[in-house]
């Protein structure tokens, strides 16, 4: 089953042969008997496969050109450290600033209050699920997190705007229409299932021999998870919430329609933020023609979301690696 | 092994509780939302076209739009995704071609699907000059959920029992016809269900589309595959974006009509991967 882990860099399992190297030759390695008009047939067939697989490094390729080529367009009038620098964001107005920082923030801030949701609340849920849960449990639990994971995030947008909202006005002051609070929390709600599946992947990956000993030396299981599983597991599980965080700083729809699309240099949850991906939204709604500066602002930004995520994502599969299996 | 200490249990009653609450969240939230769509959900909503009177606003060309995106992503990126799933493991040698192939791959899954947006603009909109149409939007999305179906068909193609690929090549076939008559029938459930959750991964999607520049006002049934088109989420999306009370309620029920087309979707992935698994154990 396609778990919403799977779909976010979740490396496949590993093949027979990786477990049992001794085993059988691959099937490529035959040399099947055949005529040679199909082994030319099947060479090139072979060719048209290897082209799609390899599909993957030319949309990659396809990505970083594409971006580069309008942002350096953007770069060449709006010099890099102003665009990191600068307080304001302003490029559709008459007074016009280019300083990221204030989607940047918004993102961040949206981004943080999501993690601080969904990352405790997920931890706890997979270990339950790894170390407590009956298999009845589980059997319940897995495909409930499943229906999580596959809502639109419209719908998601939906409820923050005009559930969530509402309803934290009526409990704090001076909650704002668009405010951050409430589309960190929706897109913590929606990020859970993932932090669920990756951290729970992490602790299956820890062989049930240290948990034994831990339980050989007197363990209750609470003390087992602490002590032994977690810091075993801690490289799995930073990965794991880095990619979660990549997850969230690259949601689009519920930070659009809930959040707000004012660039605001705030801390403030309750107040109104426009996110990267937000911004990148607004413009595309408008009427942007191609050329100019305006049009390049989105790549320009694109740009930047795409290096953060890609970073992002480069220091979860560090992670998992370095600190991998056992932590040792 | 039941636990005899208290902070045991306490964890797991929390844990659970913790389940619940997001559950009875979601189900409270979602629930409201289709009550309150509910009443808006008639023959005229499901055929009729946006309009800027909310209660003459319809849902057709977004049904449409969607359909039809669905159907060409189908047609794009499961031939596509299978392929190279099939390269992956039956043909591809363990070098580090075929390792950055798949560190590729598994990037691609990472990227924010605003980027495929911005990606399917520059390249299928203007260098293609696909422009604003249904086929570029289409590619977009088939972009998008490549990399779930290769995953989800590799571990189908992993699956297979190796003693089924030995006796085919034991009985002289070569590799490809291996693949093609005993592998991928085998399979062929598992593809399947990988695809159709593509299929609803995609028909969820509206930053792409909105990026690619998918208008949210549109009054007509896209004609044809360069035709500007909308889709069910986009539509919502404009709905919801409007002040007036009246539209949410259409958002809400298209929402809905969204949600039952993704559980139906969902189900048939799940009720024939079932049928075919039993029709397939000998």
């Amino acid at each position: 089953m396609v778990l919403s882990g799977a779909a976010y860099a979740k490396p496949p399992e590993p093949t027979e042969a990786e477990v049992h190297p001794e085993a059988e030759l691959q099937p490529r390695e035959y040399r099947a008997v055949v005529s040679a008009r199909r082994r030319r047939r099947e060479r090139v067939i072979e060719g048209l496969l290897f082209l799609s697989a390899s599909g993957s490094v030319v949309t990659t390729a396809l990505v970083i050109i594409i971006l580069l080529e309008e942002a350096l367009q953007f770069f060449r009038k709006v010099p890099l450290s102003t665009f990191l620098t600068d307080t304001q964001w302003t490029p559709l107005f008459y007074d016009k600033h280019y300083g990221i920082l204030p989607l940047v923030a918004g993102t961040f801030l949206t981004s943080g209050i999501a993690m601080l949701v969904a990352l405790p609340v997920g931890l706890a849920v997979a270990v339950y699920l790894s170390e407590f849960a009956r298999p009845a449990t589980r059997s319940i639990i897995k495909p409930l997190m499943e229906l999580l994971a596959g809502i639109p995030t419209v719908v998601y947008g939906y409820i923050a705007l005009l559930m969530v909202t509402p309803f934290l006005q009526r409990l704090l002051p001076d909650v704002a229409g668009f405010n951050a609070l409430s589309a960190g929390i929706v897109m913590g709600l929606m990020i859970l299932p993932l932090v669920v599946s990756l951290a729970e992947d992490a602790l299956y990956g820890i062989p049930t021999s240290l948990r034994d000993a831990a339980y050989a030396l007197g363990a209750t299981r609470l003390q087992m998870v602490w002590r032994v599983l977690l810091p075993a597991a801690a490289g799995g599980i930073s990965a794991a919430f880095i990619l979660a965080l990549s997850r969230a700083v690259g949601e689009t729809m519920i930070v659009a329609i809930a959040a707000g699309q004012v660039p605001n240099l705030t801390l403030d949850p309750r107040n109104s933020v426009e996110t990267m991906t937000a911004f990148i939204v607004q413009v595309s709604l408008g009427d942007t023609p191609h050329g100019t500066m305006e049009y390049r602002t989105i790549f320009a930004v694109g740009a930047a979301l795409f290096a953060l995520t890609s970073a992002m994502n480069a220091l979860s599969l560090y992670l998992k690696g370095r600190f991998g299996r056992f932590g040792q | 092994m039941k636990s005899r200490s208290t902070p045991d249990t306490l964890f797991a009653v929390v844990a659970l509780f913790f389940v619940t609450l997001s559950m009875l969240f979601l189900l409270l939230t979602l629930g409201s939302v289709l009550l309150d769509g509910w009443p808006r959900l008639d023959i005229g909503f499901l055929t009729g076209y946006p309009s800027r009177v909310a209660t003459r606003a319809g849902l057709l060309p977004a049904l449409v739009g969607s359909l039809a995106l669905g159907v060409l992503v189908i047609v794009i990126a499961v031939p596509v995704g299978v392929a190279s799933a099939i390269y992956l493991e039956e043909y591809a040698p363990r070098n580090w071609a075929t390792k950055f192939i798949e560190f590729n791959m598994a990037n691609l899954a990472a990227v924010p699907s605003i980027i495929f947006g911005l990606l399917g603009l520059q390249l299928f909109a203007r260098y293609l000059g696909l422009g604003r149409g249904l086929l570029a939007g289409a590619l977009t999305l088939c972009m998008l959920v490549l990399p779930v179906i290769i995953i989800s068909s590799r571990e189908a193609i992993r699956a297979v029992p190796r003693s089924i690929r030995d006796s085919s090549l034991a009985l002289g076939a070569s590799n490809l016809q291996t693949v093609w008559h005993q592998v991928l029938p085998v399979a062929f459930p598992g593809i399947l269900t990988g695809s159709i959750l593509a299929l609803s991964r995609a028909i969820g999607e509206t930053a792409p589309l909105v990026a690619l520049g998918a208008l949210t006002y549109v009054p007509f049934l896209p004609s044809g595959l360069l035709s500007e088109f909308t889709a069910l989420p986009i539509q919502i999306f404009n709905w919801i974006s409007r002040p007036q009370e009246a539209f949410h309620v259409n958002a809400a029920a298209g929402i809905a009509v969204l949600l039952v087309l993704l559980l139906t979707l969902n189900s048939a992935a799940i009720i024939l991967r079932a049928r075919l698994q039993r029709k397939l154990t000998l």
